[in-house]
């Protein structure tokens, strides 16, 4: 086993140095860059930029060196310094913007995890245990609603309603009076009070989804033999399909652990900027918008890794699940 | 000259209702275990034998379940009970399977879950019966494991079914059977996926241990080579019924019924009378699907001796033909008798 994660933990170092590269190189890719964007703007405001001080500016972003040179200039500030560059546009070292938002994004992506799964695996094995029932029907319909219909619709939905008919403060994560209050019990209180909206939405579209994996995956195993063969030891039923059918049926989940991780970060976007959620995802989309170069860098560097590392971490534990895999 | 039955099964019946009708791969099966003896059931594929052993253990695949007839346990371990009146998912019927009845299945590869050691998988059952906890369970399992003489039972409880061998597989497959010291032992062509040297071995081993434990034991196989050297009776099945029941002897000596006249004459034999040239004799056509009702004797579409206006118009009863040995084949005067007596003359249903 200790031999696996060594192995799978060399392999990851070719892969981290090969993404670095990429997301360099795509970041790079749009014509121009920020300080030519930036220019532009105080120039249309009727400011002179004279020649010199773009020339410092150029030369302090090291603007002008060849891009090699800037790749391993930023490679090695972040991996020597921890410094991931400065946003231009926030005015601010990329990793304290990140860092402010990597808490809450965080704990709302955990938070709405959770709850898609604890909702839908029960949700899935009951459906295909009772496959074909009313309750089985239900379920699906419901199901392939919350797959039809779009998360920032919900989101609009939901924030009319809790204001309309709940007078709930709408967005965000904290009522106005506790947004630069210091943590104290009813900061926490309020927290929750708004937590639950981004979570149910942000949770059910990952629900539908799952139930019908889940549902799909414990039908295939409980027509296997083995499923029989522990009906003829005289296991409790609900005993059996936990023990026998879900256990196998968990191993794609499992795989797609290493997904989840980037998606925490980068995910519903759309629904965050709706919700005006201080999560990462809008941050990435506004970085992107305003090449923002460093930031935008930042993220893909940081998506990455994320993706490597929850993919790393998604085969340990499917090794640890599943000997078939450990020991091939 | 037969023993008390351990277990007596009466006119089972199984279905299931399909949009295409009623599917009724049992269709009134009248089969006793004597006690301590291996009795083989014998038949095509498709012909219910899968399905009578499910049926012993109330485990009939969904939708499939019993509609009719009795299956009365009598091991001496409690009074006698009708298997096929209780809940299958119950706690008396849950109580007796694995406990007092157990399986051996097929494909060892697939019976076993792949994600649990052969020991856990083992252990299961004094767990779930005897209520073990995971040491005594585990020093059971091992004992087991070296009772089917499992090479390195110690190391091989930690085993997965993928690390062993075919044959090893079964060997803890039988060790998990037999885990509850069950009266009854239901084995579905238990050597079927086993190659031949292999196959000799687990038949051996089914043997020793069903003397050494005084089981009773019911070998469904499509076999007859099997059934020679394993059973002292035999049961041939045909679309959901019995059509034959002897000692294995006399079954093999004097087939009575055309069906197992014919599944005896397709064996390919060494140095048979018979030319090298001439081809092994078949049997035409194959069993009908459990859909289909037929008038009369279900085997007379494909009877080389059917008679028109006989075997498509009563339905034949079992009756006993020599003594010991019983059939259900219009052609001998008992049967005949016995059917037209039993009221069973059917008329051909119109067709629809």
């Amino acid at each position: 086993m200790w031999r696996f994660i060594l192995r799978r933990l060399m392999w990851m170092i070719p892969t981290l140095v090969i993404i670095s590269i990429i997301s360099f190189i795509i970041i790079q890719l749009p014509p121009g860059d920020y300080l030519a964007s930036y220019i532009a703007r105080l120039e249309s405001r009727g400011s002179n930029v004279d020649q010199a001080t773009i020339d410092s500016l150029r030369m302090r972003y090291g603007l002008d060196d060849p891009l090699i040179v800037q790749y391993f200039k930023w490679l090695g500030n972040i991996l020597l310094h921890g410094n991931f560059g400065y946003s231009f546009e926030w005015r601010l070292p990329v990793s304290q913007l990140i860092l402010e938002r990597l808490p809450m994004t965080f704990m709302v992506a955990t938070a709405s995890l959770l709850f898609a799964w604890s909702v839908a695996l029960p949700i899935g094995i009951f459906s295909a245990v009772k496959q074909y029932s009313l309750a089985d029907y239900f379920f699906t319909v419901l199901g392939f609603l919350g797959l039809g219909i779009p998360n920032f619709m919900l989101a609009l939905v939901f924030l009319y309603v809790s204001n309309r008919y709940f007078g709930l403060s709408v967005g965000g994560l904290f009522s106005p009076a506790y947004l630069n209050a210091p943590w104290g019990i009813h900061k926490i209180l309020d927290l929750l009070s708004h937590l639950w909206i981004p979570v149910i939405i942000i949770g059910t579209a990952g629900t539908a989804g799952l139930i019908r994996i889940t549902r799909a995956n414990v039908l295939d195993e409980l027509r296997k033999p083995y499923v029989e063969t522990a009906r003829s030891k005289g296991l409790h039923p609900m005993l059996l399909i936990l023990k026998y059918p879900v256990r196998i049926a968990l191993n794609p989940f499992i795989s797609s652990i290493g997904f989840i991780l980037p998606g925490m970060i980068s995910g519903e976007v759309i629904v965050s900027i709706v919700l005006n959620l201080p999560t990462t995802g809008p941050l990435l989309y506004s970085a992107l918008l305003s090449q923002d170069t460093y930031l935008a860098g930042a993220f893909v560097l940081m998506l990455a890794v994320l993706t490597v590392i929850g993919v790393l971490i998604s085969d340990i534990l499917l090794a640890w699940l599943d000997p078939r895999i450990r020991l091939s | 000259m037969t023993s008390r039955p351990i277990i007596s099964v009466r006119n089972l019946e199984v279905g299931a209702m399909s949009r295409h009708g009623m599917l009724r791969p049992l269709r009134g099966i009248d089969l006793d275990l004597p006690f301590g003896q291996t009795v083989g059931l014998v038949g095509e594929s498709g012909c219910g034998k899968s399905m009578t052993a499910r049926a012993l253990l109330n485990i009939t695949p969904a939708p499939m379940r019993i509609t009719g007839g009795t299956i009365i346990l009598d091991d001496g371990k409690a009074p006698p009970q009708n298997l096929s009146a209780l809940d299958p998912d119950g706690v008396a019927m849950r109580a007796i399977r694995g406990a007092r009845v157990a399986m051996i299945f097929q494909e060892p590869m697939t019976a076993l879950s792949p994600v649990h050691t052969i020991g856990d998988q083992i252990g299961e059952m004094v767990r779930i019966h005897r209520k073990l906890g995971r040491r005594e369970a585990k020093a059971h399992a091992i004992e087991m494991l070296d009772m089917v003489s499992m090479p390195n039972a110690r190391q091989r409880y930690d085993a997965y079914p993928f690390n062993l061998s075919g044959g090893m597989r079964q060997r803890a497959m039988i060790a998990m059977a037999l885990a509850c010291g069950p009266d009854v032992l239901v084995a579905d062509e238990p050597t079927t996926a086993l190659d031949v040297t292999i196959q000799a071995q687990i038949l051996e081993l089914l043997q020793r241990l069903q003397a050494d434990l005084g089981m009773t034991v019911l070998l469904i196989t499509h076999d007859l080579g099997v059934v020679a050297r394993t059973t002292k009776r035999v049961a041939v099945m045909y679309l959901g019924e019995i059509v034959e029941e002897a000692s294995t002897i006399q079954l093999f000596d004097t087939p009575l019924h055309p069906y197992t006249q014919g599944l005896l004459s397709s064996v390919p034999r060494l140095g048979s009378r018979r030319g090298r040239r001439e081809p092994l004799p078949t049997m035409r056509g194959t069993v009908p699907s459990a859909l289909v009702e037929l008038a009369g004797c279900a085997f007379h579409p494909r009877c080389t001796k059917a008679v028109a206006g006989l075997c498509d118009v009563i339905k034949p009863v079992m009756a006993e033909v020599n003594p010991g040995h019983s059939a259900r084949c219009l052609l001998y005067p008992e049967v005949l008798v016995a059917s037209k007596r039993g009221s069973s003359v059917v008329q051909p249903e119109p067709v629809s």
